[in-house]
């Protein structure tokens, strides 16, 4: 009772202050609050008033890209612009993780998977008007093993600072239009990896020209040109109407940075904004119920998991306790948490990718064996243990404040008291890599489908070095870095599915993690958006999109 | 937050009224004062109703603030069994007002017994010394306080790390200019009466005249300055709570409440409403019981 | 007066001093590697030794300071990691920003607060001054994040009369020339910027501006009373002079020390109120800037803006300072 006078009490006094503010400064105010109520509408308007037959398509996000030069990047919002201006030698599918041809046409490869050849297509101009060839092909390639600043680069080919060309022994021009590249080793998902968008073609000319500002300067051969760039606020891009492939239907694509989710998501509604992504999940029924949006969701192909560390004296080293942990998790109510946009997880390995082992049979939810398990570890008294978590959400974990609270509930029930311990986004990684957790939150989205993409880096012993860990589970086991090494010289897509499916078993059963959820990530549209089709790798291009 | 506005007050008051505490006299004068006035009766009985539910918080919360709760009664609008509705997890966002009382005092106490000690210290060795130790002092004072203090108290969270305590320590410091300042004008203007220089000509060691004759003189608007203090150090510190700084998941703490209510702003406002009128019904009380007591021990409304 | 001055500015440089100092160690003690914050999670440590080397972290702490106050000195503040974007050039946009949405919040501030003010010490004890007296009370105790999430929910949300976020919609153009929004639309006779501009600012502003607000209408009440119980003002009142003329005479007059006051202490206050309130309104300003970068571990972005920001407030506050003097030269300070 008390609470609604209050509340009423502070309604009003706010409209008094607005109400003498507008009178106080009477052509500011005034103006200003009565004729907002059709804003949105009248943006539209304006939008298409400008010129006849413009249309423009508005795209919200939460945080601007830091660099239009996707070979430098990692973040996905660099990526999802690029993946606009830029093209790739081949390219993945619209809906899946096979490879098709894009800037090469064609390809073989040699009978020892050394050598590949790229026929490239011959009707392609970069946006600066300069054919696209062979030589530039070479040029890129030369160009990422320059120094250590294209992390991609040396992150999926191995180099190092000894040998900055990794598996990549060369790449060279048989032709004005033919490339060979020759690896070290065969290397499985090489052609794969060629596809993601790091590995994006740009325009020598451009690269010379703008030099240490071409990350502002991008040219590609992309569906879309590059405009304009207001750093922290918003990107445009305009269509390249001599697009070798599929022309765009929109005639202008501005990415606008909008950081809070839900500021976001209400101008969504108002209609300021075409599309956006990074919904908070708490919005997604108020979404579902507007009948001017809709919801795409992204087809899975991440991780959520709280890794364990397996390295570090105490509880955590003893594989009784991970069990028990996992046991403890009652995974059928935590998913709950992430409102529909999300499934279990029971293995590392995402179920859209090939080589997921579906027989494995999940922990499932037994506090009672739980408590028995920890008693035979010693820790039948109880334990605490630190839960460390990022403070702000992420693709793969929507809510992960509320989840770390939620598991502490859960463990508190057998005895396991937990500490949470937040951190933002870069201490989160540095004190997770250095191990400091005995317990910790952490994801991946998958790069090029491939699933060494997702077990070896995240659960290989090679990546387990205090510092620089992809493995936060410091998890090391011969056995399966055995299988999963043997499984990148492999060539034959039978027997490597094989040796992930039989790593998974081992890694199930000695549990250095709890696998929690596989996530849709959602983009929502205004219900007049057409063509649009989330790629599971995070990121799409925009041409087949249509403003109905 | 408000800290460099109350220096301002502070300032413009004090420029205003110069005249010489009168010591007994004074003390009863304000208590029947406070008594009269009603803007701080009314502060007084927000603060004691405010230690009330902080002891009582397990009679009066319904609910634990941390344990009680599932995933599956999360968001529930306010209803008979949940009077202010749930927060993300399903718990009763009532009974974590309830027990969210309780960190309020101890951020008021801890913060501002910090600002406190340090400041009177600095301030009393700083005016009653003077020359250079002064000089040393208040140029220290300067530089604090030439970051706006919500960002240095930001800057140093970041250097301690997150957490309640780190963010009542980053607010203690933030708050020493002002008891400082306040403390070396009194002193400076304390030190050249005639009882001073008495006790001084009759041989009356430094350090005993510090304590037994000029820092009583400087209790008056130290206790407005406390007062006044413990509402900025409460706002302060949800403030830093709220950006993710400070009290740390699940302490029920106010800021925090909001921080983590943000997200269902549209779908559940009620998550975010009442812990901010919790702060600001508290930060009221303390607001008024200090201007009651400055307008109380102020002798120059003495009509 | 001139030796006034000089005296503050020879003490300014002991501070400038101490505030760079503060600027750049506190980033170095901050836990973590800006190399890791600038490669991401991909990145191996080769990669990280390298970058370290470029950014010259490896040089002792001295030979670091030194480089940076000789850079800051020629008006290089340094690039952000995380960009790669000049901090000066962001800067540029960010600062005026910040500067557009305090004026407006002192502006708001001031009309609502002057006019409150005298009205209440004239009709002292009337309804309308236990009113914006009560009022101002709330307003000094309002936690101003909360205030601007409520807001956001009224006008935004229920009402959709205001925008929740940015300065300026999308598909409206605006030539920037000052990066002060108002000023530019006003300047290139751009209507449609003005009024989106203005919405934009109308609940940040409002925000920001109610703790300066209460302020600023207690102090000008109790000046007023102040005035109006001397004995002139009664005098000029049994002269028969029209007692409206009398008092906004000098009601003006004594409102203008206090504004003046609460203004340039305020500076500080709203620059840090500024982090709060830009965090909630998603405002592309200063405030904002340096949150994210210290909470991203950007250094050099933070060790620059917080000096750009405490030089300003220093610089603002002697300006104050001698202004007041100037103005009412019977004010004495130590």
């Amino acid at each position: 009772m008390k609470k609604h006078v209050w509340r009423t009490l502070l309604a009003m006094s706010l409209l008094v202050v607005l109400a003498l503010a507008g009178c106080s400064s009477e052509s500011g105010g005034e103006e200003g609050s009565s004729s907002n109520n059709n804003e949105g509408s009248e943006d539209s308007e304006e939008a298409s008033s400008n010129s006849g037959e413009d249309n423009t398509l508005v795209f919200g996000r939460g945080a601007d890209s830091q660099q239009l030069d996707p070979s430098k990047v990692t973040d996905g919002e660099s990526i999802y612009v690029t993946q606009q201006i830029y093209d790739t030698l081949v390219q993945y599918k619209q809906e899946g993780t096979e490879v098709e041809p894009s800037l090469a046409k064609k390809w073989t490869i040699s009978d020892d998977g050394k050598t590949y050849t790229f026929k490239l297509r011959e009707d392609v101009k970069f946006h600066d008007g300069t054919d696209f060839t062979a030589e530039d092909v070479v040029y890129n390639f030369e160009r990422w093993t320059e120094s250590g600043d294209f992390i991609y680069y040396g992150y999926m080919f191995g180099a190092s600072e000894d040998d900055m060309g990794g598996i990549i022994e060369k790449v060279e021009a048989t032709g004005d239009y033919e490339v060979k590249f020759t690896l070290e080793k065969p290397n499985a998902p090489f052609l794969s990896t060629l596809a993601m968008p790091p590995f994006a073609i740009a325009s020598p000319d451009a690269i010379k020209e703008h030099g240490e500002n071409y990350f502002k300067n991008p040219v590609g051969t992309g569906p879309f040109k590059f405009e304009s760039w207001t750093q922290g606020d918003k990107i445009e891009l305009s269509k390249n109407e001599e697009y070798f492939g599929k022309k765009a239907d929109v005639d202008k694509v501005v990415f606008r940075v909008i950081p809070d989710n839900g500021a976001r998501f209400m101008e969504l509604q108002s209609g300021s904004i075409d599309m956006m992504k990074g919904l908070n999940p708490q919005d997604l029924g108020t979404a579902e119920d507007n009948q001017d949006l809709q919801i795409l969701r992204r087809p899975s192909m991440n991780v959520g998991y709280m890794a364990m560390n397996t390295d570090k004296e105490g509880p955590m080293s003893n594989e009784k306790v991970r069990k028990a942990i996992n046991l403890a998790i009652d995974k059928d109510n935590l998913i709950k948490l992430f409102e529909g946009l999300g499934k279990n997880a029971k293995n590392p390995l995402p179920p859209s990718i090939w080589g997921y082992n579906d027989s494995i049979d999940p922990y499932g939810y037994d506090p009672e064996k739980a408590k028995t398990l920890l008693a035979e570890a010693g820790y039948g008294d109880g334990v605490d243990i630190t839960l460390y978590t990022m403070s702000n959400p992420r693709p793969y974990m929507p809510q992960p404040k509320v989840t770390a609270q939620a598991i502490q509930q859960m463990l508190k029930e057998v005895n396991v008291n937990v500490e949470i311990v937040e951190n933002e986004w870069e201490s989160h990684l540095t004190k997770t890599q250095n191990g400091e957790h005995d317990m910790a939150f952490l994801g991946w989205t998958g790069d090029n489908g491939d699933p060494d993409n997702f077990l070896y880096v995240l659960l290989d012993k090679d990546n387990a070095k205090k510092g620089s860990a992809g493995n936060i589970a410091f998890y090391k086991n011969d056995k399966v870095h055995d299988l999963l090494t043997k499984a990148q010289t492999e060539m034959d897509q039978q027997k490597r599915t094989e040796y992930y499916k039989e790593a998974q078993k081992i890694i199930h059963e000695d549990a250095p993690w709890v696998p929690i959820a596989h996530t849709t990530p959602p983009v929502v549209a205004k219900e007049y958006i057409e063509g649009y089709v989330p790629h599971p790798t995070g990121s799409e291009a925009f041409n087949h999109v249509k403003l109905k | 937050m408000s800290a460099e506005m109350q220096q301002a007050n502070q300032e413009m008051e004090a420029e205003i009224g110069k005249a010489p505490p009168k010591e007994t006299s004074l003390w009863k004068d304000a208590l029947s004062r406070i008594v009269k006035s009603k803007t701080s009766l009314i502060g007084l009985i927000i603060i004691t109703l405010l230690i009330i539910v902080a002891i009582f918080a397990p009679l009066i919360a319904p609910y634990h603030p941390v344990d009680d709760g599932s995933v599956i009664d999360r968001y529930q609008s306010p209803s008979a069994k949940h009077w202010l509705g749930t927060d993300a997890l399903g718990r009763d966002i009532f009974s974590r007002i309830v027990y969210g009382a309780r960190i309020s005092i101890q951020i008021g106490v801890i913060a501002v017994g910090i600002s406190g000690v340090v400041g009177v210290l600095l301030g009393g060795i700083a005016g009653y010394v003077g020359r250079w130790v002064d000089m040393v002092i208040m140029r220290f004072i300067d530089i604090l306080m030439a970051f706006p203090s919500i960002l240095l108290a930001i800057a140093m969270v970041a250097v301690m790390g997150r957490g309640l305590t780190n963010a009542m320590i980053a607010v203690g410091i933030v708050g020493v200019p002002h008891f400082a300042r306040i403390v070396r004008s009194t002193v400076l203007s304390v030190k050249e009466k005639e009882f001073v220089e008495a006790a001084h000509a009759t041989g009356v060691k430094n350090g005993r005249i510090l304590f037994r004759h000029v820092l009583p003189n400087t209790m008056a608007p130290l206790i407005v300055q406390t007062t006044l203090s413990i509402g900025t150090a409460i706002l302060d510190a949800a403030g830093l709570s709220f950006l993710g700084l400070g009290a740390q998941a699940p302490k029920p703490e106010w800021g925090a409440m909001l921080n983590a209510g943000r997200a269902a702003l549209q779908s559940a406002p009620w998550v975010i409403t009442f812990p901010g009128l919790a702060i600001l019904f508290v930060v009221l009380g303390f607001n008024l019981l200090g201007d009651g007591l400055r307008d109380a021990l102020d002798p120059r409304l003495k009509q | 007066m001139l030796n006034y001055i000089i005296r503050r500015l020879v003490m300014i440089i002991p501070v400038l001093l101490g505030v760079s100092i503060i600027a750049f160690s506190l980033l170095h003690m901050i836990p973590g590697d800006p190399a890791r914050s600038m490669l991401g999670n991909k990145a191996n440590e080769a990669q990280l030794e390298q970058l370290r080397e470029e950014l010259r972290l490896n040089d002792p702490y001295l030979v670091q300071y030194g480089r940076f106050v000789t850079s800051t000195l020629q008006g290089d503040l340094g690039k952000s990691v995380k960009s790669n974007n000049p901090v000066g050039e962001e800067l540029k946009n960010r600062l005026p920003a910040t500067m557009e949405l305090s004026l407006f919040a002192i502006f708001i501030a001031t009309v609502v607060g002057v006019l409150a003010g005298v009205i209440a010490a004239v009709k002292q004890y009337s309804w309308f001054d236990n009113l914006s007296m009560t009022g101002a009370l709330f307003g000094v105790s309002i936690p101003i994040f909360w205030l601007g999430l409520m807001m956001i929910m009224l006008f935004s949300v229920t009402l959709q009369w205001l925008p929740p976020s940015g300065r300026l919609s999308t598909g409206v153009e605006l030539d920037t020339i000052t990066n002060f929004y108002i000023l530019d639309s006003i300047l290139t006779l751009n209507w449609t910027a003005f009024k989106d501009s203005v919405t934009h600012l109308l609940m940040p502003g409002i925000a920001l501006g109610t703790i300066p607000m209460a302020i600023i209408a207690r102090m000008t009440r109790s000046s007023m009373l102040e005035v109006l119980n001397q004995d002139y003002i009664r005098t000029a009142n049994a002269k028969g002079l029209a007692s409206y003329l009398v008092v906004f005479q000098h009601a003006l007059k004594n409102a203008f020390l206090p504004v003046l006051t609460v203004i340039g202490l305020q500076f500080g206050f709203l620059l840090g109120g500024a982090v709060l309130t830009e965090t909630i309104f998603s405002w592309p300003g200063v405030g904002r800037y340096v949150l994210q970068a210290i909470l991203g571990r950007d250094y050099p972005v933070v060790q620059s803006t917080i000096l750009v920001v405490a030089v300003m407030f220093v610089f603002i506050n002697l300006l104050t300072d001698i202004l007041y003097k100037y103005i009412d030269p019977r004010i004495r300070f130590d």
